[in-house]
């Protein structure tokens, strides 16, 4: 046998169970999606062609604008105090004694199951008896609201356990962009007279644009895909407030057996995560520093 | 090489000793450790309060001001708790499918990444860009379909229809492992295929071993995303005997939300067991983390 032929070969042999996997359950569910958008189908009776119909539909559906509206500003109260959070704590961290510790603390909610983190959650934010609005209580004698059945707080709740969740994470991703910033650039600049604020200003947070932007990708698309800790804790509500586009999505399809809606939505949601990937690494480019 | 070495290490060495010299009176450093460890306890009081409510009963769990520790201890509660769902069932399920992945996504990425990697076969370069692509895809989009293919091959309520589609396919793996077959010089499988080795001799006796580290950091990413997976065993399956760890606590909430102290040693039962292997591998668990930036 020629050797062209047996790399042929050798080749679909070795990629053929991941080639059938990424055809049976990735590349054909994801064109499948694109078609069931735009059937009428309930998974029983006949599918009948729409066309946008559903699309259409999903624009004027309140649970749909309600949904996307709480997952914008989910992302809004999620990612700019998150990436914050993270990228001081790594500074903090970058050359503290013990930091392995302190790492190991912050990375602990990072691989707990989101469903006990939810659980937990809603008992430490119990609007009675849970611990914060005891320690507000006696602490500084504040009576705290009903966290998770205020129309208005139940989001910036959830916002705060995704934040806790998600800070370990961001911030061993900085942790090691830190680490590739080279030592003489601060010599230098402390050489030249920089100060503390200037060093961070000047050189860290330049040099760590790479990371930040990587991080904040990863975020943001994390952000539009939350689901678990809303259906645990809230189950999407009070009233819907919490109601998020998985979870609308979710309900669509597994509730109210409407395939071809739910995947009209999903449809949506991907192409708004693919929009944001695009503009963030498109615009990268103006602030985006990478080290020579 | 040696020079730059010992050079770097004296560097490390006199940093280290500023660091010493400067200690006693580094007054900034103090407060920044006193910030650092108030914000560790944030991140872990939950976790001590989660354990602490999970060993009290009823009427202790609502005292003002809380007790910090349980007084007396209710240590069987955890027994209650997990006689009343079926949670060691649940944990053999976990255990069990996790460990299916690993294995199945070990062999079928690494299979991929090496051919990806070290065989010059048509329409690669094509291929390797679609499962690139499929890294932008979240698994949420494409969840309908999924559910309706399942559902055709009749695995629907079936541990097949979590443990299939995750071993089969993982982009990502193949990602990761592809850029470890990379760094490994041509010349090694070359002179191994003029000594008459066929390449799945290449593949398991050399490459295989060489890539170990790689293969490690992908089996704990790969355990711990399927053990803490919720969306997709919370849609496929539907029987309480099939349930793995994160759905039976789920439930396991919808039926005990007043008993609070049941819940709590619940979630401590569902969090010990990965929280235990995070204490044990936590180095690799983060070096793999880190090199692949990638999200559970």
């Amino acid at each position: 046998m020629n050797p062209k032929r047996s790399n042929t070969i050798w080749g679909y042999f070795f990629i053929a169970p991941q080639l059938i996997g990424l055809l049976a359950f990735s590349l054909i569910p994801l064109i499948s999606a694109f078609v069931l958008s735009t059937l009428d189908w309930d998974g029983f009776k006949a599918a009948t062609f729409v066309g946008l119909d559903n699309f259409n539909y999903a624009f004027h559906n309140p649970d749909f604008q309600k949904a996307m509206r709480n997952t914008l500003l989910f992302s809004v109260l999620t990612v700019p105090a998150g990436i914050f959070l993270s990228l001081i704590t790594a500074v903090a961290l970058n050359n503290v004694r013990m930091r392995v510790l302190y790492r190991l603390f912050f990375f602990m909610p990072v691989v707990t199951s989101s469903v006990a983190v939810a659980i937990v959650w809603m008992w430490l934010l119990n609007g009675d008896f849970g611990l914060i609005n005891v320690m507000l209580k006696m602490l500084f004698n504040i009576k705290g609201p009903q966290w998770l059945t205020d129309l208005n707080l139940v989001l910036p709740s959830l916002a705060i356990v995704s934040i806790w969740k998600g800070i370990g994470f961001n911030m061993v991703l900085f942790l090691a962009g830190l680490q590739g910033i080279s030592r003489d650039y601060y010599e230098a600049s402390m050489i030249d007279g920089a100060t503390r604020n200037q060093q961070f200003w000047r050189i860290t947070v330049p040099l760590l644009s790479p990371t930040t932007l990587f991080v904040t990708i990863i975020a943001v698309i994390d952000s539009f895909k939350v689901f678990d800790t809303a259906f645990v804790m809230t189950s999407g509500g009070p009233a819907k407030a919490s109601y998020t586009m998985v979870y609308h999505l979710y309900e669509l399809a597994f509730k109210n057996f409407q395939f071809g809606k739910s995947a009209s939505a999903a449809v949506i949601l991907f192409a708004i995560i693919l929009i944001l990937t695009v503009l963030q690494t498109y615009y990268s480019r103006k602030w985006v520093h990478y080290a020579e | 090489m040696e020079s730059a070495k010992t050079e770097s290490i004296t560097q490390l060495q006199q940093r280290t000793a500023t660091r010493r010299a400067s200690y006693k009176l580094n007054i900034p450093g103090i407060i920044l450790h006193l910030i650092l460890i108030l914000a560790s306890a944030l991140m872990i009081a939950p976790f001590f309060w989660m354990v602490s409510s999970g060993l009290k009963d009823l009427s202790q769990i609502f005292l003002v001001p809380p007790n910090l520790l349980p007084n007396p201890w209710h240590w069987e509660n955890i027994h209650r708790s997990l006689t009343a769902m079926p949670f060691g069932k649940a944990y053999f399920n976990s255990a069990y499918i996790s460990i299916a992945i690993v294995i199945g996504q070990l062999l079928t990425c690494s299979m991929a990444a090496f051919a990806f990697a070290k065989i010059n076969f048509p329409f690669r370069n094509i291929l390797f860009i679609a499962f690139l692509s499929m890294l932008m895809v979240p698994e949420q989009v494409t969840i309908v379909p999924l559910y309706i293919i399942l559902k055709n091959l009749g695995w629907l309520d079936s541990h097949l229809s979590l443990i299939i589609p995750d071993s089969l396919f993982s982009a990502f793996g193949v990602f990761l492992l592809r850029q470890f077959f990379m760094g490994i010089p041509r010349d090694l499988s070359e002179s191994a295929y003029v000594d008459g080795a066929n390449q799945w001799t290449i593949y398991w006796r050399i490459m295989i071993p060489l890539v170990k580290p790689a293969l490690a950091a992908l089996a704990i990413i790969a355990f711990l995303g399927t053990w803490n997976n919720f969306f997709r065993p919370v849609i496929f399956l539907s029987t309480t005997d099939k349930f793995t760890v994160p759905l039976m606590l789920s439930t396991f909430k919808g039926l005990y939300v007043t008993d609070w102290t049941l819940m709590m040693s619940g979630s401590t039962i569902a969090v010990i067991p990965v929280l235990a292997v995070y204490l044990l591998l936590q180095r690799y668990i983060i070096e793999g983390i880190t090199m692949t930036g990638i999200k559970g």
